[in-house]
């Protein structure tokens, strides 16, 4: 039988259709913190599994059969193609709908969308990756892009903050990464009820005493929620950081992905084509952007 | 471009010919009001209209359609009913015609909309001028002439019409009524210009858009932003009839008692509350009054950074359909009122 993708991609009138999700299935659930699982998806076409690259920092729309379509970013690195991973809060229809599908069920993904990080800007200088909370998902493509194309950077730094250790996204793999020392991985909660976390307590911002920085060659990717933004963006300035050197991952409501259905727009543009990814500077010379 | 001109008592016969390229649809009267409509008889067509309640948008990128149709098994099967259906939209105003244009380039570039663009393949316009009335202030706008976008256009000089040829299917349409499109002379050209001179002549409303963006920024945080938003309901009619909005809501239904389902799109407008709310509850345009600040901005000041103009055509249907009277022209009226703090 043939797939509906295939069945339109040879459809005269709707070859090359934009809209077109292609089916991918859930090859793996994993409960990373409540309510926010990691999901594995693998393209049934195999040529799709193989070809499909994105830029970390790019997102999908992702269909949930029945329920709808949604921007999710995704979180696994070009560097290591065939699945895709997506780290995916649930908080409303079509997320509470992936929520009740298991291991071999079928999702629609079409994209990658929007413009990424700027990776050949960022080449040759130093990275900070700054992030709370669920703002770890974007940011987790590019430090693992980072870390596989180890060469391309200088030093490479991540600042990572969660309420509490079980709220921490990608908990084992990150402070795994702890002891490594081709990155200087800072990690904190701000609190540590059950006494078991080995890593910084305290506030997030609390972890510019640890890096050494140098703002002139360094490029900031922040990403978290408005309060993480807030206290990160005034630490950067301070610091000295050119505006044009904080990269930060804005979050719209989208229903293409692709500039046509006006949801995501700031001012005048377009979040899923010219961002997700926008320079502190495009923030400040755009209203509503922040 | 080819200039030809058909004598006014040919036109009924022209009409019964060119039907044999597309199902003939035109503005009809409908309660003191104008649709644009399938004709059942041509004398129900009004060529000389103000304007209709729903632009020409509704053929292209129709109110509510559905694009796919999810099958388990199957996945996503594209819908293409009714892509392929030849229509001619005949009596289309050069605005109309304009905003059309505009509407293209939206649904093209990268990710071109196939949906959009097979109907635009498939849907014949011949377009017709017309004069300015109270609300029209497609002049200012730089729409009231079009030079592309319509397959025929005709200028109404009084005993004939003058036809601009714009596509090889609109050379077609003349072909295929034998000799009843004349070539022009010499001395019909002043008609023409005669014409032109008296529309110009018409236009009751000016507006200056050159310096508008500037002007847009400087006034951002304008306290008439508020008053706009303390009369605004935010019934969305405004976007409903713009020849040129065009955001789309998506929405997925399931079919009762099985897993199969429509994926459906549907006008959506950035007046409703919805239109910016994210699911963790933050809504970047939640009060009333940036929202409608948010219309207006896109359309005088973020097109012209995107797209190099205004997407407004001045077309003049917002204001006529506004239940509170919010006008367009008086919107930008007010912003550019120099305002003397001294004097107040
Ligand atoms: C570029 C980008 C990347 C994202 N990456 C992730 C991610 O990696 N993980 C994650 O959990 N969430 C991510 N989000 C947010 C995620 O898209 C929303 O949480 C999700 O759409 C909520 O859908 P829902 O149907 O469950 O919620 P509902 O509130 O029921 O939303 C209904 C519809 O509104 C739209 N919508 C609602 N909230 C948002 C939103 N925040 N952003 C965009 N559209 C929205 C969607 O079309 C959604 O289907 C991202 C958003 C953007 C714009
Ligand atoms: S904004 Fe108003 S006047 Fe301008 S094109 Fe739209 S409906 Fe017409
Ligand atoms: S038509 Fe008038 S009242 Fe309705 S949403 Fe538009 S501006 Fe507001
Ligand atoms: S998501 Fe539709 S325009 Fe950006």
């Amino acid at each position: 039988m043939l797939l509906a993708d295939e069945v339109a991609s040879s459809h005269p009138v709707l070859a090359d259709n934009p809209y077109q999700p292609h089916m991918a299935r859930i090859v793996r659930i994993y409960k990373m913190v409540d309510n926010n699982h990691l999901f594995t998806l693998r393209f049934m076409e195999d040529s799709l599994a193989h070809s499909f690259r994105h830029t970390p920092g790019q997102f999908i729309m992702l269909s949930v059969p029945g329920a709808g379509e949604m921007p999710i970013s995704i979180s696994s690195s070009p560097s290591r193609p065939e699945v895709l991973e997506l780290c995916v809060r649930r908080v409303g229809r079509v997320t509470n709908a992936l929520y009740r599908l298991r291991t071999n069920d079928v999702v629609g993904v079409r994209g990658p969308y929007g413009n990424g990080y700027p990776i050949s800007e960022i080449t040759g200088n130093d990275l900070l990756l700054a992030a709370g909370g669920l703002g770890m998902a974007p940011l987790r493509s590019l430090l693992w892009y980072a870390l596989d194309h180890r060469d391309k950077f200088n030093n490479i730094t991540l600042m990572y903050g969660a309420k509490r250790p079980e709220d921490m996204l990608f908990r084992e793999e990150l402070t795994a990464l702890v002891d490594r020392t081709d990155i200087n991985c800072l990690l904190t909660v701000d609190a540590d009820p059950g006494g078991t976390w080995r890593n910084h307590v305290g506030l997030l911002p609390g972890l510019f005493d640890h890096a050494k920085i140098d703002p002139l060659r360094t490029y900031a990717a922040v990403c978290g929620p408005p309060v993480v933004y807030k206290f990160i963006l005034q630490r950067l300035l301070e610091l000295g950081f050119p505006k044009n050197h904080i990269l930060m991952s804005l979050e719209r409501r989208m229903k293409c992905g692709i500039g046509k259905c006006g949801h995501c727009s700031i001012g005048y543009k377009y979040t899923c084509l010219q961002g997700p990814i926008f320079t502190y500077w495009d923030a400040i010379n755009l209203p509503e952007m922040i | 471009m080819k200039i030809l001109k058909l004598p006014k008592e040919k036109l009924d016969l022209f009409a019964s010919v060119v039907q044999q390229f597309g199902e003939l649809h035109a503005p009809v009267e409908q309660d003191g009001k104008y649709v644009f409509k399938r004709l059942t008889r041509w004398s129900d067509a009004r060529l000389e209209y103000d304007r209709t309640i729903l632009p020409p948008k509704k053929y292209f990128l129709p109110p509510q359609e559905s694009i796919f149709r999810y099958r388990p098994g199957e996945g996503f099967v594209p819908v293409t009913d009714g892509l392929d259906q030849r229509i001619i939209l005949f009596g289309v105003h050069a605005c109309d015609v304009y905003a059309m244009n505009i509407l293209d380039r939206v649904f093209a570039g990268k990710y071109r909309d196939p949906y959009y663009q097979a109907r635009r393949k498939n849907i014949a316009i011949i377009g017709i001028d017309c004069l300015p009335d109270k609300n029209c202030f497609c002049r200012s706008m730089r729409a009231d002439f079009v030079d592309h976008g319509f397959d025929l256009f005709f200028y109404d000089t009084g005993d004939y019409y003058q036809a601009l040829v714009g596509t090889a299917l609109g050379d077609d349409m003349v072909q295929a009524t034998g000799s009843v499109f004349e070539p022009m002379d010499a001395a019909e050209i002043d008609d023409y210009k005669r014409r032109s001179l008296n529309k110009r002549r018409a236009f009751q409303l000016d507006v200056e858009i050159r310096d508008l963006p500037e002007i847009f920024e400087m006034e951002y945080e304008s306290e008439l932003w508020d008053e706009l938003g303390d009369k605004c309901l935010s019934c969305g009619s405004c976007s409903m009839v713009c020849p040129t909005c065009y955001c789309y809501d998506v929405s997925d239904d399931v079919e009762l008692g099985s897993r199969a389902g429509d994926r459906t799109r549907s006008w959506d407008s950035c007046l409703f509350y919805d239109h910016a709310l994210v699911g963790s509850g933050e809504n970047f345009r939640g009060p009333r009054a940036s929202r409608i600040k948010f219309r207006f901005y896109h359309k005088q000041r973020g097109f012209v950074a995107e797209y190099g103009r205004p997407s407004c055509v001045g077309c003049g249907r917002c204001s006529n359909a506004c239940p509170v009277g919010i006008d367009v022209v008086q919107v930008i009226d007010r912003l550019r009122r120099v305002e003397d703090v001294a004097s107040r």
